[in-house]
């Protein structure tokens, strides 16, 4: 327990920032002179990215989940060969 | 069923940080633009990096104590995930650099760092497969693993503040790192952080039982 109390203080610590930081204020988030991607905005398009990645993501996904169920499955099978070794 | 809710959890948080990483409102500025959007996916990789290899910390500790081999493949596979993370976090903030910063590498003190960290890690591996024995290897390594986070921390956390850094935004750089996070953008950020590191820890646990299967076979 000590010495997990110990990394966590390690951790916390190696977060830390220096306070010299540049504060973003409001008025940033109405900035018009810095360009960013509007017009691609204003005619939905970057929901057809958010799509493709969400598509990608969410298969990739599916095939983490599917590598686990061979696994449990091997795992069950190595206990059942096991237990018969034993008997 | 009680076993994957977190997994579940995982999925539905970094479905969020997708979303709203691309569709949530961010600040406006100059030289960083719409790329301000990758802080969401390169700096987690980092922060999942950390994780991970404090995990491994904690695990070749572990088995320094009690000598169980399985902290061993747990110390050994968390480290990979780990060094994973931190090829991506390398990868995509060279990628990131190239368009803020102007070069993919500039020897930004934090960049080089962060390279020399890596390499001690993949040392980690070289080490392990270099020895044959295998109580010789667990021990050796775990050694080597304490040493090598020992190394990463001030590669990473100290030694880039103590001199004029693009990352900490010196000299009017706009580096992500010179501004604080605002609540809006920790609204996705912190997420991102948890996302990663629950998905990390879910691949290393998988390999971990694929291990545990090997082991079993060969015995």
């Amino acid at each position: 327990m000590k010495r997990l109390m110990v990394m966590l203080a390690m951790l916390i610590s190696a977060t830390l920032n220096a306070q010299d930081k540049i504060k973003i204020q409001d008025s940033d988030y109405n900035n018009s002179d810095v360009a960013m991607a509007d017009i691609m905005r204003s005619e939905g398009k970057i929901y057809v990215v958010v799509g493709v990645l969400l598509v990608i993501f969410a298969v990739l996904i599916y095939y983490l989940v599917r590598l686990e169920r061979r696994t449990s499955k091997l795992e069950q099978q190595l206990d059942n060969h096991q237990e018969n070794n034993n008997d | 069923m009680k076993k994957y809710w977190w997994k579940g959890l995982t999925i539905l948080i970094l479905f969020y940080v997708i979303i709203g990483g691309f569709l949530l409102e961010v600040p406006r500025l100059n030289i960083l633009n719409e790329t301000i959007r990758a802080l969401y996916f390169h700096v987690p990789m980092w922060f999942g990096m950390i994780i991970m290899l404090a995990i491994s910390l904690y695990h070749s500790i572990a088995f320094l104590n009690k000598s169980n081999p399985i902290s061993d493949i747990r110390a050994s596979e968390y480290a990979n995930i780990g060094v994973v993370f931190g090829v991506l976090g390398i990868v995509t903030g060279m990628f990131w650099a190239q368009y803020t910063w102007g070069e993919w590498w500039s020897g930004d003190p934090k960049q080089n760092a962060s390279a020399i960290g890596l390499l001690i890690y993949l040392a980690y591996f070289v080490l392990r497969g270099s020895l044959e024995d295998q109580e010789q290897k667990a021990r050796i390594s775990a050694v080597y693993n304490i040493f090598a986070f020992c190394a990463l921390i001030p590669l990473l956390f100290i030694l880039p503040r103590l001199t004029d850094s693009l990352h900490p935004g010196s000299g009017g750089n706009p580096g992500f790192n010179a501004y604080d996070l605002d609540s809006r953008l920790r609204l996705v950020f912190y997420p991102a952080v948890i996302g990663w590191a629950l998905l990390g820890v879910w691949v290393a646990t998988l390999r971990i039982r694929i291990r545990k299967i090997e082991n079993a076979l060969y015995q």
